[in-house]
């Protein structure tokens, strides 16, 4: 395998009028991976997404695809397909004709498209579905037309904007590790843009969380948990309780590495607060303690117990408990 | 829904029931008068000039005589190559205005429609004047010394297929705006992104997602072109042979009331074909969404 990195961005930027969607962009993605890029609305990674397609051009910096500059490439030349959030799927064309789009743009023979549009539909269990229009298809089947589509050119790279946002709920988790296995077993490079970080710890290898058009943090999704490099990081990813310990340093404290206990626990930091909430989730409870003279914090407790209801009450006095290690301290 | 009162039965009835009366008033009896005396023959002492009757032969005339079958044949060439050539036209337009911003659409549109604020009949003489021997082509053509003797435009095929081109432009942008304003961009750029050229996407993606504008379109301006008398007999002069002017000539000229009934009865079969394609074009676009 080549260990050149698949994709290089050097000091990209693009601008749209006052915005500056991506502000000096560096960044490489291996061979193989499920690269993720997370972040909010307008944070800039549909722009990067678009940027790497060819649909936009950069005001500055570039694009190297497996050792190639981009720039100035057109988006039907480069080595890139796309999955689209909306899934642009050709209305007036039966799914077969949607598949074979790009096969038949590349002249490739009859016979060969037939037999590559049956595998790929094959590959997203679409066998037999053919002949139909997508607007006869549910959301969960355009979904895996779109896939088949991209999938079947055998791009370099796959782009896939917000693959699973338009699913219900039951049907992303499916789809999700769907979408790995389908990226482990062709041995494909996938790039996802997402909002939902959930989505993007699971199915990610490496991601980049992305804040006002910069990447904030790159990193595996432990290493983004557990060792935020910015309050923005540890606040984005995960609930944090971010504690001041003055002199411009901040402790990243996650809700389930506290512990709660009625009298005061024996580990190296501890602080007495009331309960003033408890939301039961049924795997968990969260409780919102407020700390005496300090701040409102969250501390997660797994409900491993069937029987008894909370373990605490509302308004009962409770001890915080943490080790030295249990936090991330970061400077900024 | 609440059970219906009977003045309101009533009063949806009556909504009903408007357009139906007005058709029938407006729309069915003319016809129906109009087939009568089609029917009839030429009476040129009697006041109208028609004796009611039950005769075919004015019928068998509009496929016997050369005149007729002349004009039929030369109103649909030329409603034909119009409308082809407003639709290479039209198109380009259409395109453009629904890739600008959408802010400044309506403007665009706007100047589509600005010639209805001036009289049909009003903007053809305009053509007249334009295209005469002497007219303002043709100075201008001497004066810049491009042609020292220009022939002349007005009064021939040239000149109708121009007005007709001019006259319904925009009756072909319209619909064609609407269709290519909902297309969604993404599926060219999904096109572009599945190895499509640019032209290949058009042809591929934009053609045929845009088919039911074209075809209302091309009617919308075929339809009223193959009957059109008032640019014809303006800007064709003798040399030009439609049968809305055929029309004209035997209702006006010859007072011969049954045959130009005839030929409009003709004329209103001929285009019922047309609009009830254009209609089932309409509907199954409209199942589809």
């Amino acid at each position: 395998m080549n260990s050149q990195p698949i994709v290089r961005i050097e000091k990209l930027a693009k601008r749209f009028g006052e915005i500056e969607a991506v502000a000096g962009v560096d960044l490489e993605i291996v061979r193989g991976e499920l690269f993720a890029l997370l972040g909010g609305s307008g944070c800039g990674k549909t722009t990067l997404l678009r940027l790497l397609a060819g649909f936009e051009t950069p005001d500055a910096g570039r694009i190297l695809i497996d050792g190639q500059d981009m720039t100035g490439v057109s988006p039907h030349l480069r080595p890139v397909n796309m999955m689209f959030q909306s899934y642009a799927l050709f209305p007036h064309m039966d799914v077969a004709a949607n598949v074979a789009y790009g096969l038949r743009r590349e002249r490739v023979p009859k016979q060969e498209i037939r037999t590559r549009v049956a595998e790929a539909l094959a590959l997203v269990k679409l066998d037999g579905h053919g002949a139909r229009r997508p607007a006869q298809l549910s959301g969960g089947q355009r979904q895996r037309v779109a896939l088949a589509r991209a999938l079947v050119k055998r791009p370099k790279l796959l782009l896939l904007d917000e693959p699973l946002a338009a699913l219900d709920r039951k049907l992303r988790e499916g789809t999700r590790f769907e979408l790995v296995r389908l990226q482990e077993q062709l041995d494909l490079t996938f790039i996802v843009v997402t909002h939902d970080q959930e989505e993007a710890m699971s199915m990610a290898s490496r991601l980049a969380v992305m804040d006002a058009g910069r990447i904030a943090q790159i990193g595996t999704p432990h290493e983004l948990y557990e060792h935020p490099a910015s309050r923005f990081v540890a606040d984005f990813i995960g609930i944090a309780n971010i504690l001041d310990l003055g002199n411009g340093q901040w402790l990243a404290l996650r809700p389930e590495k506290i512990t709660l206990s009625i009298g005061r626990p024996d580990m190296a930091q501890a602080i007495s607060g009331e309960v003033v909430d408890i939301a039961y989730e049924g795997d968990r409870s969260l409780y919102r303690i407020a700390v005496k003279g300090g701040p409102v914090m969250l501390v997660s407790r797994t409900n491993t117990v069937r029987t008894s209801e909370e373990a605490f009450r509302r308004g009962q006095t409770v001890w915080l408990g943490w080790n030295n290690d249990a936090g991330q301290v970061l400077d900024g | 829904m609440g059970r219906k009162s009977a003045a309101g039965d009533l009063t949806m009835r009556a909504v009903i029931a408007l357009p139906f009366a007005w058709l029938i008033l407006f729309f069915l009896l003319p016809s129906a008068l109009v087939l009568a005396i089609a029917l009839g023959t030429n009476a040129p002492d009697a006041a109208p000039p028609v004796e009611l009757g039950w005769s075919l032969a004015n019928f068998g005339l509009l496929f016997t005589d050369d005149l007729y079958v002349a004009a039929w044949l030369s109103s649909l060439r030329i409603a034909a190559t119009s409308t082809l050539a407003a639709l290479l036209l039209g198109y380009p337009m259409a395109y453009a205005i629904a890739r600008t911003r959408p802010e400044r659409r309506p403007l665009l549109l706007m100047l589509v429609v600005l010639p209805f604020w001036t009289s049909f009949l009003i903007r053809v003489y305009a053509w007249m004047g334009l295209l005469a021997e002497n007219g303002i082509l043709n100075q201008v053509l001497r004066w810049s010394g491009l042609a020292a003797h220009p022939g002349t435009i007005l009064g021939t095929e040239w000149a109708v297929h121009l007005g007709i081109v001019y006259g319904y432009l925009p009756f072909m942008v319209l619909p064609l705006y609407a269709t290519l304003e909902k297309l969604d961009w993404s599926l060219l750029e999904a096109a572009a992104d599945l190895g499509a050229r640019p032209i290949a996407a058009f042809f591929t993606v934009t053609l045929p997602l845009s088919l039911p504008g074209i075809v209302a379109g091309c009617l919308m301006v075929f339809i009223p072109a193959v009957g059109e008398f008032v640019i014809p007999d303006l800007l064709g002069g003798t040399g030009t042979l439609m049968i809305g002017k055929v029309l004209w000539d035997e209702f006006f000229t010859n007072a011969d009331w049954p045959i130009a009934s005839a030929v409009a009865i003709c004329l209103l079969v001929l285009l019922v074909g047309p609009i009830a394609l254009f209609q089932r074009q309409q509907a199954r676009s409209l199942e589809r969404r």
